[in-house]
């Protein structure tokens, strides 16, 4: 049957009988295999469909009492707990109480936005000089650096934009940023810069935690270009920064949007570190550094003193927040992976497609 | 004869002082991309240490929190449980979804259906995770804050992690070791069992590692599905309350006590620690197992074993 029978010195080959059994025994196996493997393999959709089905179940009477003014609405307000809980709708709620999800849903769109802006350029800078200009021995070292800032958790990420980052820009680079031209595009920097708690350092802090995911994507992208169509652009004379938009940039572009797309998902859902550096004020940010919140991490900060609401909608309502988070996460994931697939799917070389 | 059409090109062919210019100024602009990344990274690092260096007591790893001191010892306790936990949950079904899409299922429809299901489970905020865990598992089943409602959330986040390496490893493992098999009269499970998944082993177990460093870093999901304890964690799965150490880091630090600032501290750079732990583990493996890679001579396969990646 095998190797290890007829080799071993001294091991009786098995007899013709006791094969047959070995082999019935190997079919029951390998059904019993495919058939728990198949059942493990369900569960990543079961625990996606899962989730979705509580989250909308839990969210219900949020739904029927807010209606569209949960996406609309700017006041997120417990109401009073100590009063009467009224009936509005057919749902019991407490006097006051009105939840509006908008400057979450705004505040979580600015500072992923922000990251994009700021985080990109850098990552995609960084894997460029990696792949192109590094030796391969210091290339290494430097993938351990970004692997150890895709590993260091949120929450010690956080604690560094509490404590160390978000003070130090509000010492150094703020007060500079004030004194840009007051002009449309560059006067969103003016304002009271406050202490380093807000919307800009929310956003400054989640780009760096989306930089390994774009650089790390982008490397392994530069990697595969081939060889030959950049030999032959240096052969026509052009400098190596001139090669680099010639070729290599036509050649990653779509599964660099997808690494893009990825790294705002990231960006979206982030929670704890959020929840340290940007205030936590349930408001719309007045300027681009005041407090600020963001769906994710409103959840994590408001799920404790809405347990004491006596009626339970207000829980009900934070899980219709994360309904909604879900969804706006899925479509952005959804979207960059087709991308990412199908750039890997054109892996081939683009031949008359010009350069 | 044509003369190529390069656009600054001078007469003598050689580079002029614009494009030399441009070409100096854009490599400058990408390494100065690479040093704030590598100057994030030490800075992150850095303080977490600075901060926690003046705090320090040793004692930190042998008491437990007390609510306005004390050290650490039960919440790296908890931690541990956890990762044990998780390895063996998060390992078992990982390992069986990606055996079953790379090796087992019939290629068709469902199989790419469960395995998007699985690239998409992996981008879904860790927080959605723990709310729809703290619903169902803690509420509607009356666990409460518990050991195995963590477990279930923290294996489900990162199942896809170990199933999606699981799946690279044994795609990757050479055709003619198959054939070999198949040649020597081996049945399928016996051929995936003596060589194929000991081909596999290396990645899967990278895979496995990568995924335990994510679950250590976790805060958003354990909040409302560990809760907190100051005593070490118990044999009980549900109904007590697990302390781990993100919630130290999480927490600790608006406390009135200045030893509880400090434990803050010590608990960022034990968590550093533990991550660049079980990084720089996988990273050896890939490269211990790399230098053997079969039929690689050349050191051709030198990017062909991809490692998993954090996210």
């Amino acid at each position: 049957m095998s190797t290890k029978e007829t080799d071993a010195p001294g091991f009786k080959v098995p007899a013709p009988r006791q094969l047959a059994v070995r082999r019935d025994l190997g079919r029951v196996l390998q059904r019993l295999l495919r058939i728990g493997s198949a059942v493990t393999a369900v569960v990543p959709l079961g625990a996606l469909i899962a989730m979705l089905v509580i989250l909308l179940f839990e969210a219900l009477p949020a739904i029927r009492f807010n209606g569209w003014h949960f996406l609309s609405g700017t006041s997120w307000s417990s109401g009073s707990f100590y009063s009467p809980p009224v009936r509005s709708g057919g749902v019991l709620h407490p006097l006051g109480a009105s939840y509006g999800a908008w400057p979450l849903i705004l505040g979580t769109l600015e500072t992923s936005a922000i990251a994009v802006v700021v985080g990109f350029p850098v990552a995609f800078a960084a894997a460029v000089f990696i792949v192109e200009k590094l030796p391969r021995a210091l290339s290494g070292v430097v993938g351990v650096v970004l692997e150890v800032l895709a590993g260091i958790p949120s929450v010690v990420i956080g604690l560094w934009g509490l404590f160390t980052f978000g003070p130090f820009l509000a010492r150094n680079l703020y007060p500079l940023l004030g004194h840009l031209p007051d002009v449309p595009p560059l006067a969103i920097f003016h304002g009271n810069h406050g202490y380093g708690e807000g919307l800009l350092s929310a956003g400054l802090v989640l780009a760096a935690m989306i930089i390994p995911i774009v650089a790390a994507t982008t490397r392994d992208l530069l990697r595969q270009v081939p060889e030959g169509t950049r030999e032959g652009a240096e052969a026509l004379g052009m400098t190596s920064s001139e090669v680099f938009f010639a070729v290599q940039v036509r050649w990653i572009r779509s599964g660099v949007i997808g690494a893009l797309i990825l790294g705002l998902g990231r960006a979206l859902g982030e929670t704890i570190a959020v929840a340290l550096v940007s205030g936590s004020a349930m408001q719309i940010a007045p300027n681009i550094y005041s407090g600020m919140t963001t769906i994710a991490a409103a959840i994590v900060t408001l799920l404790d003193s809405a347990q004491s609401d006596p009626t339970g909608l207000e829980t009900r309502a934070l899980a219709e927040a994360a309904l909604v988070l879900m969804a706006i996460t899925l479509l952005v994931n959804i979207a960059a992976r087709a991308l990412v697939r199908r750039s890997a799917r054109g892996a081939a070389l683009p031949v008359g497609v010009g350069l | 004869m044509t003369a190529l059409a390069v656009p600054g090109a001078s007469a003598a062919g050689r580079v002029g002082h614009r494009r030399r210019v441009r070409n100096v100024a854009w490599w400058g602009l990408c390494g100065l991309g690479l040093s704030l990344v590598a100057g994030a990274v030490f800075w992150v690092v850095g303080a977490a240490i600075a901060n926690a260096v003046p705090g320090w007591r040793w004692s930190v790893l042998t008491e437990t929190t007390t609510g306005i001191g004390g050290g650490l010892a039960n919440t790296i306790a908890g931690t541990a449980v956890l990762m044990v936990g998780v390895g063996i949950m998060a390992g078992l079904v990982g390992i069986g979804t990606g055996l079953y899409l790379a090796e087992l299922a019939p290629p068709s429809r469902v199989v790419s259906l469960l395995r998007s299901a699985s690239e998409v489970l992996s981008g879904v905020p860790s927080i959605v995770f723990g709310y729809a865990g703290y619903v169902a598992l803690c509420v509607g089943l009356h666990w409460g804050f518990s050991l195995l409602a963590a477990l279930i959330v923290l294996s489900v986040l990162v199942v896809p992690y170990v199933a999606k390496s699981t799946e690279i490893a044994l795609n990757q493992v050479p055709l003619a070791y198959r054939e070999g098999g198949e040649a020597l009269g081996m049945a399928p499970t016996y051929q995936l069992r003596t060589i194929v998944m000991r081909a596999a082993a290396p990645g899967i177990v990278t895979g496995v590692l990568v995924a335990l460093a994510i679950s250590v870093g976790e805060t958003a999901p354990l909040l409302y599905t560990a809760g907190f304890s100051n005593s070490y964690p118990s044999a009980h799965l549900t109904g007590v309350p697990v302390p781990y150490l993100t919630y130290a880091t999480f927490t600790f630090w608006d406390q009135p006590t200045t030893t509880l600032h400090a434990l803050a501290f010590d608990s960022a750079v034990l968590l550093i620690a533990l991550v660049l732990l079980l990084v720089g583990a996988a990273r050896l493996i890939v490269r211990l197992t790399q230098r053997h890679a079969p039929g690689d001579h050349h050191g051709l396969a030198r990017h062909r074993r991809r490692a998993p990646t954090l996210r």
